[in-house]
């Protein structure tokens, strides 16, 4: 019965202030506590998933960002096993504090380094220290190590003893690069990352002409992901349209068509492709059996852009292929006919009316491809060639070959950045709450 | 009755787990190459001490290596990697050091440090093989034979397509070796401004003929295919796919570059102790001859050359097919280790640049 009270009270007195409850509790309150039972209920439900995206996925981002701007080689050394942290490079710093940028190495600069070499050699980190130097500055890895080993054989005056030693080391662009790299965090991996740097001063630069590439390559990445998303475009738009007005019956066996390679390894649907395409491949054999090619004649379709754009669209066409479908299953075929019994010629029809009407399903589709065209990795590795790579192969050079982490997390810090401006301005255009994945 | 056998399964489950942790895990680079070893080291190394291995492999070991040991999340224990990536890893403390007192003297008890070509040994590195990437070719799709490094680059005489390694180290000093300089002067020139020029303006004369390959595996394939009508390769991989596959490709050895492949520990390796004692195992004399006998690369112990008989057929005599051997050496480059640790980053990125023109 008090519950029953309750309610009229609510109902009848909501908006007026002081309203308890039955055991004398302010309303409101009560509410609350409710609705925070309500909530910490869902939390709960949720707080696996919520632990599993941070944990997996925003952790890991947060890292890679952070590792696009910071990187310790040049300031401390964490021993591996021991876990304990030395700084490093400590004396060079500290003239580097007190000296502005451009004061010519003195000779407490060199007895600062010398001091350093030391400590670089007593806890075995030249070739680290070394190593970050020659992303700025190549060939001064090996400077440090040999140095290191024989730091112990320095002696004063330090300047003659090091210019002895390698006479690169009065080179200024090498104290430019100390410099840079004396406080751990830095915005030259992003300037590398869009083909710039620092000159002497300090002022930012472009590289040599013949050492850019990251520039062309985001370029490249872009156009040939919109290529690839026009495709796809252009081939699903009929094929869902097809399965979408087909009877049951048929629409299911043609869905397993489209889902089929769905299904299949990525890598088994690409090393299809290399087989199809290849200059002694099946589309060549077959151009060259019927006559149409001469055999010295075979057209180029693999390790090129031609490659990647043939494989990639055929791997990404199920991505547009089913928001598409499950946008045109839910039109109702009698709009299209209301409007040519109003007198619509078919084609007016279909830009008026049908088109329209598919509009989310093309922009769930399109940003489904573009994006995931945009970060490929495998298909361009394997049949790209080099005029087919995209900008993931790099990162992935970075990663894997040349092992500068700082680097290829700047070019996937940029690559994520250009993603998320474009879904911006894809919400801005379009409106994200048009989007509809199936 | 039921819940004892939960229990007993629990417990046998966790006994085999137990025992699955002392295993080892050694990487290596796949193919032909990984089988050599699984047949020369770790069979014999599992039937003597009972140690189990697993072996994975990797397009470069020593990529996984940087990524476990800075994670501090190390599964490999042991791993094959080229010299100049053992040396830059070890630089930077990623590698357990080897104490070479653990390797056995030859059989006539020279010591391992002086058995060992010289460079074999290394702070944290063994070397088990010496190993070369030369260019090989297809019989079937070659009128003439060649047999220069400068037909490689010779596309009005060899017309066709062309396999390279898609990496800077080997491709540049190649292009030079082709451009007519000479095996002992290629770093000297490679170190200079318009040493580097003028090989990419080489490899410039075939860059539209050129398909780049990155696996070890590739270029046997590309070449069988008739995909290209020459590619550089690992010389034991071409081997392999002539003499045990039958496949119709023969190594051209002018212009060669010979290098090591060693075997390396990363720190915090799981079973650091048992890593050890394969390493020692594995490059005992009798086991790198042994090794010679599944694929043509050549061991690093000088005590080992003289047991190299015939390839596991039984009937081809290995000598002739090592890169060591004396015929194969004429015009033969050894790659030179510290100037890759030193500008493997420029000329990448210069490489990479190019490759995007």
């Amino acid at each position: 019965m008090a519950t029953m009270t309750d309610d009229t009270n609510l109902d009848a007195h909501a908006n007026s202030p002081g309203l308890t409850t039955a055991d004398g509790m302010p309303l409101k309150a009560a509410l609350a506590r409710a609705q925070s039972n309500a909530k910490r209920r869902a939390l709960f439900l949720v707080l696996p998933l919520l632990l599993f995206v941070l944990i997996t996925f925003i952790m890991p981002i947060g890292q890679m960002l952070h590792r696009s701007i910071h990187n310790d080689g040049f300031t401390l050394h964490t021993d591996i096993t021991t876990k304990a942290e030395t700084p490093i490079m400590v004396n060079l710093r500290a003239w580097f504090d007190d000296n502005p940028r451009g004061t010519a190495p003195d000779e407490q600069a060199y007895a600062a380094l010398a001091q350093d070499l030391l400590v670089l050699r007593a806890v075995k980190a030249a070739g680290q220290a070394g190593t970050r130097i020659n992303y700025e500055r190549s060939g001064s890895r090996s400077m440090f190590t040999k140095a290191a080993r024989q730091a112990r054989k320095l002696e004063p005056p330090f300047e003659a003893a090091m210019l002895d030693m390698d006479d690169e080391w009065a080179d200024p662009e090498l104290w430019a690069a100390m410099r840079d790299s004396s406080s751990a965090y830095t915005p030259n991996f992003y300037l590398a990352a869009v083909d710039l740097t620092r000159d002497v001063a300090g002022d930012v630069t472009q590289v040599d002409e013949n050492r850019r590439v990251y520039g062309k390559l985001f370029v490249r990445t872009l156009l040939l992901s919109l290529l690839i998303t026009g495709t796809t475009f252009l081939l699903a738009y009929p094929v869902a349209h097809l399965l979408a007005t087909l009877p049951m019956r048929h629409s299911n066996l043609l869905m397993i068509l489209v889902l089929l390679p769905f299904w299949t390894s990525l890598l088994v649907r690409t090393t299809s492709w290399m087989v199809l395409l290849q200059s002694q491949g099946v589309v060549n054999d077959t151009l060259v059996g019927t006559g149409i090619l001469a055999d010295d004649n075979r057209i180029q379709m693999m390790y090129n852009q031609t490659g990647t754009i043939v494989a990639m669209t055929h791997i990404l066409l199920p991505f547009m292929i089913l928001p598409l479908y499950s946008v045109m299953r839910t039109i109702n075929p009698s709009y299209v006919r209301a409007a040519r019994s109003l007198g619509a010629t078919s084609w007016t029809a279909f830009r008026r009316v049908y088109f329209p009407q598919t509009i989310p399903g093309i922009g769930a589709g399109a940003l489904l491809v573009f994006i995931l065209s945009v970060g490929y990795y495998i298909t361009p590795a394997l049949v790209g060639g080099a005029d087919g790579q995209l900008i993931s192969n790099l990162i992935a050079f970075h990663m894997q070959r040349s092992l500068n982490w700082s680097l290829a997390a700047a070019l996937a810090g940029l690559l994520l950045a250009g993603i998320l401006i474009l879904y911006w301005l894809y919400d801005r255009l379009v409106g994200i709450d048009n989007l509809k994945l199936g | 009755m039921k819940l004892k056998t939960i229990l007993l399964t629990t417990a046998v489950s966790s006994m085999a787990f137990g025992a699955h942790a002392a295993d080892l895990t050694v990487m290596s680079w796949g193919g032909s190459y990984t089988k050599s070893q699984v047949e020369a080291y770790h069979k014999p190394f599992t039937a003597e001490t009972g140690i189990s291995i697993t072996s994975v492999d990797s397009d470069n070991p020593a990529t996984p290596i940087k990524a476990q040991v800075e994670a501090g999340n190390v599964t490999v224990d042991v791993a094959d990697v080229e010299f100049s990536d053992a040396v830059r890893l070890c630089d930077e403390g990623l590698l357990e050091e080897i104490d070479t007192s653990i390797l056995p003297p030859a059989p006539d008890g020279t010591a391992a440090t002086d058995d060992f070509i010289e460079g074999a040994i290394q702070d944290c590195a063994i070397a088990n093989i010496v190993w070369s990437t030369v260019f090989a070719f297809n019989r079937d799709n070659n009128e003439t034979a060649p047999d220069s490094i400068d037909d490689f680059f010779n596309l009005a005489d060899f017309p066709g397509k062309r396999g390279l390694r898609k990496s800077a180290k080997a491709t540049l000093e190649m292009a030079l070796m082709a451009d007519g300089v000479p095996a002992d002067e290629v770093y000297d020139i490679l170190d200079t401004d318009e040493g580097v020029d003028r090989a990419f303006a080489k490899l410039e004369t075939i860059k539209d003929s050129i398909v780049w390959w990155e696996a070890g595996a590739q270029p046997p394939q590309l070449l069988a295919d008739g995909e290209v009508v020459m590619s550089t390769a690992y010389n034991g991989r071409i081997f392999n796919a002539a003499i045990a596959e039958n496949q119709p490709l023969e190594v051209v050895w002018d212009g060669q570059i010979l290098d090591f492949d060693l075997w390396v520990i990363p720190k915090g390796a799981p079973n650091l102790e048992e890593a050890l004692k394969f390493v020692a195992y594995s490059t005992g004399t009798e086991r790198l001859a042994d090794q010679a006998s599944w694929i043509s690369y050549g061991p690093a112990r000088k005590s080992s050359g003289a047991m190299v008989g015939l390839y596991s057929d039984g009937k081809t005599e290995m000598a002739s097919h090592m890169p060591t051997a004396e015929a194969n050496l004429g015009n033969a480059l050894v790659n030179n280790f510290e100037f890759w640790v030193d500008n493997d980053a420029e000329l990448n990125e210069r490489f990479n640049a190019w490759l995007a023109q």
